[in-house]
């Protein structure tokens, strides 16, 4: 194991056939989607920095996975135009593909073939030498801590395994770029933290840009840049802690018995805007901890409970879009599953 | 994973870096040999799953063994009226029984492109910096290769239904089953390109499969039918892989001339007799056609 660990040192500045300028890893300039009569994406412009981890914030349905499709060269733009690292998307296909490693939603594994047969389908596909793959294989797998069941059928792993050895699958032609599209999603809270301990480690081992896809906030925290995407749209793209510091205030979530005249009182008394989310009447003021006593003292409907939380990306979400990721999901989850399905209709 | 780095800092990790440092550099630019190193590991894939699925391999035997040891036995009293003395109805049936057992198996196979796309393989095959080309060539090689080891094991049993262990013979089966079972999986991967629910695809398929079996002249001598039916076994591309297997089988025989005009007659369009090569041919171009196709439909992205 600790063989491996210095294995992952940078790469050669100059390396023949793949130049390493100082170029964004991925470029995205007015990128429209659009399937049918539905705008999926509608004009996005970004840019991620080669080393960067970037990661894309919406709801269900908001167009990350499409934004990721055509970045991978799987689906076309509409108009506007994507390279990644330094190629366009559109035109020069095959040269993006053998600079990306791709880590989809669903897993894309072979589950009658081992582990190492899954990994050596994808050596022979993406030209990896055969001197090299050997080593390359043994390096990977190690560090997503599954050499020692290589010999193993992957459908005898379980979905963190699953998860696991598509990470390394991703990296096994070393590429540039790694797309990690909603990474730990369907996967247990244990699992989820697991495979965040890999992807970090595996940031300080190669030396790689990673562009991720989630839906949950405590996840984009650990990217350097998030862009928050609704509705086909970036609506805002700093750094988590820019980010947070731009809402400023802490966010109050009480539980009462009467939640519209809790919401009319907070108006008239305070001065409050407060809304319904997640059952509870939820609200946002600065100093929260010294506003909870005043709110005791002169609030007539009974309190249940209180809870009171430093900003999160999730009032970020909730400032720039008015709804948390949560009230998102449950209106969005059933038209996305209907796209998707519509989706995989067609090619792949 | 945890270990300090600088105690392991030796000539070991040189070696480990410069192993990543020459990957980094060596994934090569698309071309012929790139897309032949996919063509093989598509087409080794298909024959590993092919190896480890043995119940797949036994199941696939059991229809052309009841067809040939239970029907051919079981109609051969009635048959033998119209069948010269000392021929047996199993070896009349014989090859169109093995190309009954290639029919089912390579749709079957092309079925494997739906429950790739069903559980996602698919798309890491799409999206390698391969041509669409290579995959679907893989695929059908890989299909084809299969169904054509299920017509060998039926070979295997040749004997019991007194065809002889001829090497020219076989040889010549096994050429025409080969490109038999390639036509069928082409067509069967095109049919893969559209049709993406497993159900809809087994349902379309096996509701073309009994035509074309039934249609092929596999169970009649494609003499003396009511015009119809001519019209229609000359439809059916089955008919023109059937019939040389035929005449391959009774060329070795030696049986009188008459025997085996009447019981392996030649495809003839209106009269004319279309020689073997021709129905072989047209078979291979159909194959082609079909994999062109097949070829086109994957190549279109969203």
């Amino acid at each position: 194991m600790s063989e491996s660990r210095v294995a992952y040192g940078a790469p050669a500045p100059e390396a023949n056939g793949r130049q390493r300028v100082n170029q964004p890893a991925v470029e995205v300039d007015g990128l429209v989607k659009r399937y049918g009569e539905v705008e999926a994406v509608r004009g996005i412009s970004f840019a991620v920095e080669p080393g960067e981890t970037f990661g894309f914030l919406g709801p269900n349905g908001a167009g990350k996975s499409t934004t990721i499709k055509i970045l991978c060269t799987l689906a076309e733009p509409t108009s506007g135009t994507a390279r990644v690292a330094g190629h366009d998307v559109a035109g020069d296909r095959d040269t993006v593909r053998r600079n990306i490693g791709l880590v989809f939603q669903d897993t894309t594994l072979d589950n009658y073939l081992t582990g190492e047969q899954n990994l050596r389908f994808h050596a022979d596909l993406y030209g990896v030498p055969r001197a090299q793959f050997g080593p390359r294989m043994r390096q990977v797998l190690e560090m997503v801590n599954l050499w020692d069941r290589r010999k193993s059928d992957v459908g005898t792993y379980s979905g963190g395994m699953k998860r696991r050895l598509e990470i390394a699958r991703g990296l096994l032609h070393a590429p540039r770029v790694l797309f990690l599209d909603e990474p730990t999603v369907g996967l247990d809270p244990q699992t989820r933290s697991s495979i965040w301990t890999y992807i970090n480690d595996l940031k300080a081992r190669e030396d790689i840009t990673i562009f991720l896809t989630t839906h949950y906030m405590d996840e984009a925290e650990n990217c350097d840049r998030i862009a928050i995407i609704d509705h086909g749209t970036i609506v805002a793209i700093d750094t988590p802690e820019n980010l947070k510091a731009s809402v400023g205030k802490d966010r109050v979530q009480i539980g009462t018995g009467d939640d519209a005249s809790t919401i009319t009182e907070l108006k008239e008394r305070f001065g409050i805007d407060a809304a319904v989310h997640e059952d509870l009447v939820t609200f946002n003021v600065t100093e929260g901890e010294r506003f909870v006593p005043r709110l005791f003292a002169e609030l007539t409907q009974p309190i249940r409970s209180v809870n009171v939380a430093r900003p999160s990306l999730d009032d970020v979400f909730m400032s720039y879009t008015g709804r948390t990721i949560r009230d998102t999901e449950a209106s969005a989850t059933d038209r996305n599953r209907a796209r998707v399905r519509a989706m995989r209709g067609r090619g792949a | 994973m945890t270990a300090n780095p600088v105690i392991t800092a030796t000539s070991e990790s040189e070696e480990g870096r410069a192993a990543t440092e020459a990957i980094r550099v060596s994934v090569p630019r698309k071309g012929l040999r790139q897309d032949l190193r996919a063509v093989s590991i598509v087409w080794r894939r298909e024959l590993l799953r092919f190896k480890a699925d043995r119940l797949r391999m036994v199941s696939s035997l059991i229809q052309p063994v009841l067809f040939l040891f239970v029907l051919g036995t079981g109609l051969s009293s009635l048959a033998s009226r119209g069948m010269p003395p000392g021929v047996d109805f199993k070896t009349f049936i014989y090859p169109g029984v093995l190309a009954m057992s290639v029919l089912f198996t390579a749709i079957f196979s092309a079925a494997s492109i739906v429950w790739d796309r069903e559980f996602g393989f698919l798309r890491e095959m799409l999206v390698a910096p391969v041509s669409r080309a290579a995959i679907v060539i893989g695929k059908c090689l890989g299909g084809a290769t299969v169904a054509t080891c299920q017509g060998i094991v039926l070979l295997v049993l040749a004997g019991l239904a007194h065809v002889p262990y001829d090497p020219g013979l076989i040889l010549t089966v096994v050429g025409e089953l080969l490109l038999l079972s390639f036509t069928l999986t082409a067509f069967g991967v095109m049919m893969a390109a559209r049709i993406t629910q497993i159900q809809a695809f087994m349902a379309l398929t096996q509701m073309l499969v009994m035509p074309l079996f039934f249609l092929s002249g596999a169970l009649y001598p494609l003499s003396r039918l009511p015009a119809w039916l001519t019209v229609l076994t000359r439809i059916d591309p089955l008919t023109y892989v059937v019939a040389p297997m035929r005449t391959a089988v009774f060329g070795h025989l030696n049986l009188p001339p008459a025997a085996v005009a009447a019981l392996s007659p030649d495809v003839t369009w209106d009269g004319w007799r279309v020689p073997v090569g021709l129905s072989v041919g047209m078979v291979a171009v159909m194959g082609l056609v079909l994999l062109g196709i097949a070829i086109a439909e994957f190549r279109k992205t969203e």
